[in-house]
């Protein structure tokens, strides 16, 4: 800048600008009261609010004309801009903060409430979700409008096995991850030659027979008025009062005083083991010839298939893997909620999903947990806006797209160091 | 095939729609040797180079690649229509299934066939030294569990694909870039690290697609040395389309001359460029000239 003193006039046009705007959003509604067949004007309200509001653009004005303010700003546009690759001996400075989480993640139950522990369980759900949808949609670039079509197929395994096969929680848990897994690949076998739009269209379709025939096929899923899905067990142990047929339930083996919340407490404990394992795979993943491959496809498919990669394969293992995560959240989902209906997969769902992962950053772990937590723990405590909610996720959506499209955390990539050279 | 060719074409045609891109092309490609295709714009080299590359499927004709001690028929990996003698035999039947279902471009690289693009198709948004190791997929350890549990076998394939890319890199001269996003590479860079991905999925021949376009002088010789280094060093096989009469007669020891989808002269860069057809092709000429 050619000035180093503050420039005051702009600060000051601008005030002046918004004070119009506030005066002729804010004058009519404010400032004249209807009383009966008359009104009276209450200009001193309207004197308040306008006042505010210039006070307020003339020292966010004056902020960023400030050195400080224009530092802040350039970061905000420019910091989301791109991807960066670490410098090899790169370690994290919020290294500290993993353990810690760690701990307030096994601490927490202890003082939680009932009511707190299911707000939770169903943001780690979410966050399970996200990191699936990630990889389908983050990592390997098929947009998946569907994706709650393999959560419902986790869900309803948990649901009809039980009711046709006697199948209990943890036998479901593996089944479920395979079953969707399974359902992705036939789905995707003869979809995944197509790109973009057309992907789009075809999941999304999917999503919707999926859950058509749920509602529909009334014998064998109970249709709209859903199925009751059995409690977890631990080692056979049952976490209500009173075991059935005889049996003794888990607080009387353990010679531990009765607590209502042992079910989600469990569901809580393997939910956290899953998410951290989950986590984990997706980690080591990103490293391996597979995740590359992903990434690398998401960049450029001709490319890649110029490289000796089969295109349809590596789409396909990006569709399993992403379907298997759901398959498993859907099981946690329907235990956690005891009882499963074809409400809870509509499209609105896929869509939240898709929000976690644009909001978080396509293909960064940390801000799909960090999303999946904000769009669901963030509309239980604004109970008051929940009709808000939907209009409350599309401004969110504009402002992310402006300032942020890659999402909240800047992506990075791992640098490798230099290797001893044998040059030719 | 005759003796030491890597590469037959036989009567390769080529049709879009109506339009004619290629017309009983004939050609072969000796191996260790460079060989140029030239020919003004819209001649079909570059369709010629996707036919040959597998990224389109040829109307007619053959083509027949012997590298990595086999012999590869592009044409049936990339999966071709039925036809009524597979029917009849169930083990081409078979073949013809497995070639539809899983075959495809992918293919032709692992018999032994890299290229490069036009425009250049990097991984812009990987750094430099990932877009090599993508390129080494087939050579590491791609199971799941040991990746996942990062077993002894997988750090050291993922150790020795690393070194490769070190390698080629040395060799391109981009070691310095190696953790920058291949994106934010120059022009020039970018051509040359094109090249070391394709080497580095190991190939025997090399297809550049006008390897010097857009280069200046200084990287166009530099590209011309990195060319015979591939032919001498690494025994390599390198086929390129390029416009720059100045690099094709230094390197090239075989000259094709493509001109409206047919091949209308080929041989050492001495005889072309005295050809009058060439000259005719791209200059142009009077009817009667030509008769």
């Amino acid at each position: 800048m050619a000035e180093p003193s503050l420039d005051i006039r702009q600060p000051l046009l601008d005030s002046l600008l918004a004070g119009l705007i506030a005066l002729v959003v804010f004058g009519p509604i404010v400032g004249v009261v209807l009383d009966g067949y008359s009104f009276h004007l209450e200009s001193s309200r309207v004197a308040w609010i306008v006042g505010a509001v210039m006070l307020g653009r003339f020292l966010l004005s004056l902020f960023l004309h400030s050195a400080g303010g224009r530092g802040w700003l350039q970061r905000l546009e420019g910091g989301g801009a791109g991807v960066q690759v670490l410098p090899p001996e790169h370690r994290s400075h919020l290294r500290w903060l993993l353990p810690l989480v760690l701990l307030a993640a096994v601490v927490f139950p202890f003082f939680a409430g009932k009511y707190l522990l299911t707000v939770v369980i169903l943001g780690l759900i979410y966050v399970l979700l996200g990191l699936g949808l990630n990889i389908v949609v983050g990592l390997a670039g098929l947009l998946d409008l569907g994706y709650v079509a393999f959560y419902a197929i986790g869900a309803y395994g948990l649901a009809l096995g039980y009711e046709y096969l006697g199948l209990g929680f943890w036998s479901v848990l593996p089944l479920a991850a395979l079953m969707a897994a399974l359902a992705g690949a036939l789905l995707g076998f003869p979809v995944l030659r197509m790109h973009g739009d057309y992907l789009a269209i075809v999941t999304l379709g999917f999503g919707e027979i999926i859950r058509l025939v749920l509602n529909n096929w009334l014998s064998f899923t109970g249709g709209p008025n859903g199925m009751s899905v059995p409690a977890p067990t631990f080692l056979g142990l049952e976490f209500g009062r009173r075991a059935r047929d005889g049996g003794v339930p888990f607080h009387e083996f353990f010679g531990i005083a009765y607590n209502p919340n042992l079910k989600f407490l469990f569901i809580y404990v393997v939910l956290l083991l899953t998410v951290l394992l989950v986590l984990y795979v997706k980690g080591r993943l990103v490293r391996m010839p597979i995740g590359r491959a992903w990434e690398a496809l998401r960049e450029d498919e001709i490319a890649c298939r110029a490289m000796g990669l089969n295109h349809v394969l590596v789409k396909l293992s990006a569709f399993m893997l992403g379907a298997s995560t759901a398959g498993l959240a859907g099981v946690f989902f329907a235990s956690y909620q005891g009882f499963v209906n074809p409400t809870s997969f509509t499209f609105f769902e896929s869509a939240l999903i898709l929000a976690i992962v644009v909001l978080g950053g396509m293909g960064s772990t940390l801000g799909v947990v960090l999303a999946a937590f904000m769009l669901t723990v963030a509309p239980e405590l604004l109970r008051s806006f929940a009709d808000y909610r939907v209009l409350l996720f599309g401004m969110l959506m504009v402002l992310m797209m402006i300032w942020r499209p890659r999402g909240l955390i800047r992506i990075s990539r791992r640098g490798f160091a230099r290797r001893p050279g044998v040059a030719p | 095939m005759s003796d030491g060719e890597i590469l037959r074409v036989e009567r390769l045609s080529m049709r879009f729609g109506g339009i004619r891109a290629l017309h009983d092309v004939s050609l072969g490609v000796k191996c260790h040797s460079i060989t140029a295709l030239i020919g003004p714009n819209g001649a079909g080299k570059t369709t010629l180079f996707n036919c040959l590359t597998g990224f389109y499927r040829a109307s007619g004709g053959r083509i027949l690649f012997e590298a990595r001690g086999r012999s590869t028929d592009v044409l049936q990996v990339l999966g071709g229509p039925f036809r009524a003698g597979d029917f009849l035999s169930p083990r081409r039947f078979a073949s013809r299934l497995w070639y539809k279902l899983f075959g495809g471009t992918h293919l032709v690289n692992r018999a032994g066939l890299a290229r490069t693009f036009q425009n250049i198709r990097l991984f812009r948004e990987m750094s430099v030294l990932e877009n090599l190791l993508v390129a080494q997929h087939l050579w590491v350890e791609r199971g799941l569990l040991a990746g996942i549990l990062n077993t002894r076998g997988f750090r050291r394939a993922e150790e020795q694909a690393l070194e490769h890319a070190f390698y080629w890199l040395e060799a391109v001269d981009l070691v310095d870039c190696a953790n920058r996003l291949a994106g934010e590479l120059s022009y020039g860079q970018q051509r040359r690290l094109e090249i070391a991905r394709a080497m580095c999925t190991r190939p025997q021949l090399l297809c550049l697609d006008e390897p010097a376009a857009g280069l200046n002088p200084a990287e166009t010789a530099a590209l011309s040395r990195i060319i015979r280094t591939l032919r001498d060093a690494h025994e390599v096989t390198v086929l390129l389309i390029e416009h720059d009469m100045g690099l094709v007669m230094g390197i090239s020891d075989h000259i094709l001359v493509l001109d409206h989808g047919e091949l209308i002269a080929e041989g050492p860069p001495a005889a072309i460029r005295h050809d009058p057809k060439v000259i005719a092709a791209y200059l142009g000429a009077d009817e009667e000239e030509l008769a």
